[in-house]
C-alpha cells in the first residue's frame, strides 16, 4: 500500500495543516509498511515541492506545475488526482477549506465514499471521526478499494519540517477543465500566529460589542504570543472577518491555552475548541454554558477584566 | 433560470444529541427535527434569486425517509415552488445522495443547484462537491456572495485565510456558507399556501441508483466530557493559577 497526500500550499510553502496530514499518512503507512508520496500541484510551486521533499518520511514528491493549478481550483485538480489514484491505497488531504473543497470531487469521480475530518486511525480501513459538532464520535469502516480521507489537524501531531530529502518528480499536468477561474482574494493579514497552530488562542464573542474592542484582546494576544479568534456571533455581527471563526464549521483549534472572552458557549462554538488543554472563560453572565467546560472561570465585565489581565501579565512577567 | 435546492432533515442544531445505549447510533425518537441550517441558507438564496428576477422556478429536493416531507414543506413555505422527495429508509451517505441528486438534475435540467455546505448531523461536507463532479459542472463551495452574470456566476467563498472570488461557468453547483444570507421565517399565510404546493415522490430504484452505504458504522460513542473547573475571584488569581497550577503561560 502507498499513501498519497494532497498538500495545502501557497506555491511558495506548505500550509501548517499539511504537516499534521502527513503525520496521519505516515501513521497509516506504518500500519501497512507502505510509502508516503506527496502531490504538490500548483503554479510555480517549486518552493512548496522543496518544502514537501524536506519532510522526513516522505518517499517521493510528485510535482505538477501549470498556471491553471494556481489557487487549487477543484475542477482542474480533480482529473489530475483521478489519473494518479490507481497507484494508491489511500489519498489524504488536510480538512482545510482546500481539502474540503477538492477531495469530495475526486472521491465522486472515483466512486468512493470519502471519510471526512478523521481524528483517529484504528486500522487501514477503520477511522474515528467527530459528528454532531463533536458531541459524538463515530468509528467507521470503509469498503471502498481506495480510501479518501481528510484529516483534522488538531488530532495529529505535525511531522518535522526538516530532515528529509525525498526526490521531486515532475509529472505531466492534466487538462484545464475551463469551468472556473480565479478572480481575486482578500486575505486577512496578521503578524500573529496562525489560529489553528497557535499555542495560545484568545477569542471574543458577541460580548465584545464592536470590532474596535477586539484591540483589547489583541493587546493580551501580543503579550502571550497568541492568535485571536472569534465566535460565530462576533463574525456575523461584522466585528471581525470570517477567518477568525472557531467552531463546528469554522476552524477547529486545540491550543495549550484557550481564553474565551464574552462568549456564551453555544455547542457549535464548543465543537471548535473543547479539545484545548486549558480553557479560561471570562463572562459577566455566571450562567453562561462556557463555564461548564472552562478550567478557570472569571465572572466579570470583560471591559474591566481584559485590560486588567493585560496589566497583570505585565506585572507577573518573568 | 431554474434553480434546484437540496434540503436535509436533521436533529435540530440546538438539541443535545444522545448516543443510543447500544452504541449503534444517535437517539432520534422524540427528538426535535429541523431543516439543516445551511440548507435554510441555500433555500433563502434561491428565493432571493427569484425575487430579484434571476430565478424563474425553485424546485426543492430532499432525500430520506417519508418524514422529510415536512422539511420540503418548510422549503415551500419559504418560497420554493414545488418539492421532490426521493424516499428511502436506507442510511444515505453523501455519495449516494449526490447520485440521487444527479438523477433528479437530469430530469429537471436546472442551471444552478444550491446546497448547504454541510449537514450539522453527519458533518461530512461532501454532497455538493460530489454532485458537481458527477455532473461535470463547475463548483463554488462555502459561498458568502453569489452574483449572476452573463453565462456565469461570480461567487465569493469563505476560505481559511479570508475570502476568495471565483467566476464559475453555468450550469454550476453552489454550496452555502453561514454569511451568504439570513434565512427568513416562513409567515403563517405562506405556511398555509405551502400545503397546497405539489410534492412528487420518487425512489432510488426509479432513479436507478444503488444507495447501499459504503461506510459501515462500527460504533458511536460520546467523547469524554470536560469537567467544569473552578471560578477565580479576580484577574490576579487567574494569572497566578495559569502560571503555577496549569503552567500554560
Amino acid at each position: 500500500m502507498t499513501v498519497l497526500i494532497l498538500v495545502d500550499h501557497s506555491d511558495a510553502e506548505l500550509r501548517a495543516a499539511t504537516y499534521n496530514c502527513i503525520a496521519a499518512g505516515e501513521a497509516l503507512a506504518g500500519l501497512g509498511a507502505g510509502d508516503v508520496h506527496v502531490l504538490v500541484a500548483g503554479s510555480d510551486c517549486a518552493g512548496a515541492a522543496a518544502a514537501a521533499a524536506a519532510v522526513p518520511g516522505v518517499a517521493k514528491v510528485l510535482k505538477a506545475d501549470a498556471p491553471y493549478y494556481a489557487y487549487s481550483v477543484a475542477e482542474n485538480l480533480a482529473p489530475l488526482v483521478v489519473g494518479l489514484a490507481p497507484a494508491y491505497s489511500h489519498i489524504l488531504a488536510p480538512a482545510t477549506t482546500f481539502g474540503k473543497n477538492v477531495l469530495p470531487r475526486i472521491a465522486a469521480l472515483l466512486d468512493v465514499q470519502q471519510i471526512s475530518d478523521i481524528s483517529g486511525i484504528e486500522s487501514v480501513d477503520t477511522f474515528v471521526r467527530p459528528i454532531h459538532a463533536g458531541n459524538v464520535m463515530a468509528t467507521v469502516q470503509s469498503s471502498d478499494a481506495i480510501k479518501l480521507i481528510t484529516t483534522r489537524a488538531t488530532a495529529f501531531e505535525p511531522v518535522a519540517a526538516e530532515g528529509g530529502s525525498a526526490a521531486v518528480e515532475d509529472i505531466a499536468a492534466a487538462e484545464d477543465a475551463g469551468l472556473s477561474s480565479f478572480v481575486g482574494q482578500e486575505l486577512t493579514k496578521s503578524e500573529r500566529p496562525e489560529l489553528t497552530t497557535a499555542r495560545v488562542v484568545i477569542s471574543g464573542g458577541r460580548g465584545m460589542q464592536s470590532g474596535e474592542n477586539f484591540h483589547l484582546l489583541e493587546k493580551v494576544a501580543d503579550r502571550l504570543g497568541a492568535a485571536v479568534g472569534a465566535s460565530r456571533a462576533a463574525v456575523d455581527a461584522g466585528y471581525v472577518p470570517n477567518d477568525y471563526q472557531v467552531g463546528q464549521t469554522g476552524k477547529v483549534v486545540a491550543p495549550d491555552l484557550y481564553i474565551a472572552v464574552g462568549i456564551s458557549g453555544a455547542i457549535q462554538h464548543l465543537a471548535g475548541m473543547k479539545d484545548s488543554k486549558v480553557i479560561v472563560a471570562i463572562n459577566k453572565d455566571e450562567e453562561a454554558p462556557i463555564f461548564q467546560v472552562a478550567d478557570y472561570g472569571l465572572v466579570a465585565d470583560l471591559f474591566e477584566a481584559v485590560p486588567a489581565l493585560e496589566s497583570e501579565l505585565e506585572k507577573q512577567a518573568p | 433560470m431554474k434553480v434546484l435546492v437540496a434540503v436535509k432533515r436533521v436533529i435540530d442544531a440546538y438539541v443535545k444529541v444522545r448516543v443510543k445505549a447500544d452504541g449503534s447510533g444517535v437517539e432520534t425518537q422524540n427528538v426535535k427535527m429541523s431543516m439543516n441550517p445551511f440548507c435554510e441558507i441555500a433555500v433563502e438564496e434561491a428565493v432571493r434569486m427569484k425575487e430579484a428576477g434571476v430565478a424563474t422556478e425553485i424546485v426543492a429536493v430532499s432525500c430520506g425517509a417519508q418524514s422529510s416531507q415536512e422539511t420540503l414543506r418548510t422549503a415551500l413555505a419559504m418560497g420554493a415552488d414545488r418539492g421532490i422527495l426521493v424516499q428511502s429508509d436506507e442510511v444515505l451517505q453523501p455519495l449516494a445522495i449526490a447520485k440521487l441528486l444527479k438523477a433528479v438534475v437530469e430530469k429537471e435540467s436546472p442551471e444552478v443547484v444550491l446546497l448547504g455546505k454541510q449537514a450539522v448531523d453527519s458533518d461530512f461536507n461532501q454532497t455538493g462537491q460530489m454532485l458537481a463532479a458527477l455532473l461535470g459542472w463547475s463548483q463554488a463551495t462555502f459561498a458568502s456572495k453569489v452574483i449572476k452574470e452573463d453565462g456565469m456566476l461570480r461567487v465569493t467563498r469563505e476560505i481559511d485565510g479570508g475570502l476568495e472570488t471565483l467566476e464559475v461557468k453555468l450550469p454550476a453547483v453552489v454550496t452555502a456558507d453561514l454569511r451568504l444570507n439570513e434565512p427568513r421565517y416562513a409567515s403563517l399565510p405562506n405556511i398555509m399556501k405551502a400545503k397546497k404546493k405539489p410534492i412528487d415522490t420518487l425512489t432510488p430504484d426509479e432513479l436507478g441508483v444503488d444507495v447501499t452505504p459504503r461506510l459501515k458504522v462500527i460504533k458511536v460513542t460520546e467523547p469524554p466530557a470536560r469537567q467544569a473547573g473552578v471560578k477565580v475571584a479576580n484577574v490576579a488569581e487567574l494569572v497566578t493559577k495559569l502560571k503555577s497550577e496549569a503552567k500554560v503561560i
